[in-house]
């Protein structure tokens, strides 16, 4: 098969090695644009994990001329998170990217697997509700939190939410997503959302930005792993069903009213919440971290 | 062949030609989660592959 626009031979559908990168950059930059993500000017911390999406979204954005930061959380999973880390300085090294790395053992006193030795608590839940109370801590002052999610992401979360009948969580998603009207919120922003996670590997491979197979060994995500593979069903044997997924979601939303209800302080931290007393400050509790 | 495997970190030997679309399929590998790199090369599903070719099968999804 030959890529369409310099008949060389192609890599992924018609396109060759060239052609991809630019296909996929266009992309990317057509969604900042069209979900008017970020400006020129703005600040933008990238929170990334040394895994091919977050490196993607850092390099992107710095190669697009935007001022960015690199964060990394660091939950303290021995045998994974130290792997990336290490590959996440070199990479910033490289690219001459200032990076922050601030881990659960400074912030609640124990590291993940700390945690889970102390207290049966899934592991997914107690390590996304810290990571994402940290994020938002140390992203005030930019203008952007900027994540790796990509278009397979997005679109199992889509579908998880429907069979869940979750509709308030399936509202608040989308390639901006976050409290916008709170100033203790960081937008949050997703550049590779129309990007298939092929899509996103095939550019990571052929600019370096891949990193070996590391699985976290808490993966559980039964469920998801479910939704996953039935949309990798369905995109083999009806091409474009995720973007046509996504492509319904977003139609969707243009029709719901935002929701406007301001969110409450916890009463502990001070930090946004939706209920007296935050998730965090909950967990924090039951760990007696403090 | 000989085909490298990374998320099982696994070498296996098959007797096939014809498109990798087809060798993916019958190992059981949805093509859509995978990149296949040949002599360090990506390639295209529907590209040929014969008996000679040592292939590199790259997981697409994220590990947690």
């Amino acid at each position: 098969m030959k890529c369409k626009i310099c008949n060389n031979e192609s890599i992924y559908k018609n396109y060759c090695k060239i052609h991809f990168c630019e296909y996929f950059e266009k992309k990317v930059r057509s969604t900042i644009l069209k979900f008017k993500l970020i400006k020129k000017k703005d600040k933008v911390l990238v929170a990334v994990s040394g895994g091919k999406d977050s490196l993607t979204t850092l390099f992107l954005l710095k190669k697009f001329g935007f001022n960015v930061k690199a964060l990394c959380i660091d939950e303290g999973i021995l045998g994974y998170r130290d792997n990336t880390i290490n590959t996440l300085k070199e990479f910033c090294k490289t690219h001459s990217i200032s990076l922050k790395i601030i881990s659960f053992k400074e912030n609640f006193n124990n590291s993940l697997d700390e945690i889970l030795i102390k207290k049966k608590f899934r592991p997914c839940s107690v390590c996304g509700i810290f990571r994402r109370y940290l994020l938002n801590q140390n992203s005030r002052g930019f203008d952007a939190l900027a994540t790796g999610h990509n278009l397979d992401d997005e679109v199992q979360a889509v579908v998880m939410n429907l069979i869940k009948n979750n509709i308030t969580t399936l509202n608040r998603q989308g390639p901006i997503s976050g409290i916008l009207n709170s100033t203790k919120f960081t937008k949050r922003i997703k550049p590779l959302y129309l990007c298939l996670e092929k899509e996103v590997m095939i550019y990571s491979y052929l600019n370096n930005l891949t990193t070996k197979f590391n699985e976290c060994p808490n993966v559980s995500k039964a469920f998801r792993l479910r939704v996953r593979d039935s949309l990798n069903q369905f995109e083999m044997n009806f091409p474009n069903t995720k973007l046509k997924i996504i492509t319904w979601f977003i139609n969707y939303k243009k029709n719901i009213k935002r929701g406007v209800n301001s969110p409450k302080k916890c009463k502990v931290c001070g930090e946004n919440s939706t209920n007296e007393v935050c998730n965090t400050c909950n967990y924090v509790r039951k760990i007696k971290c403090l | 062949m000989k085909i490298y495997i990374e998320k099982k970190d696994k070498i296996i030997s098959k007797k096939f030609n014809g498109t990798l679309k087809k060798l993916l399929l019958t190992l059981n590998i949805n093509p859509e989660t995978v990149i296949v790199v040949l002599n360090n090369e990506l390639i295209n599903e529907n590209a040929n592959i014969c008996d000679n070719d040592e292939l590199k099968i790259l997981s697409v999804v994220s590990g947690g």
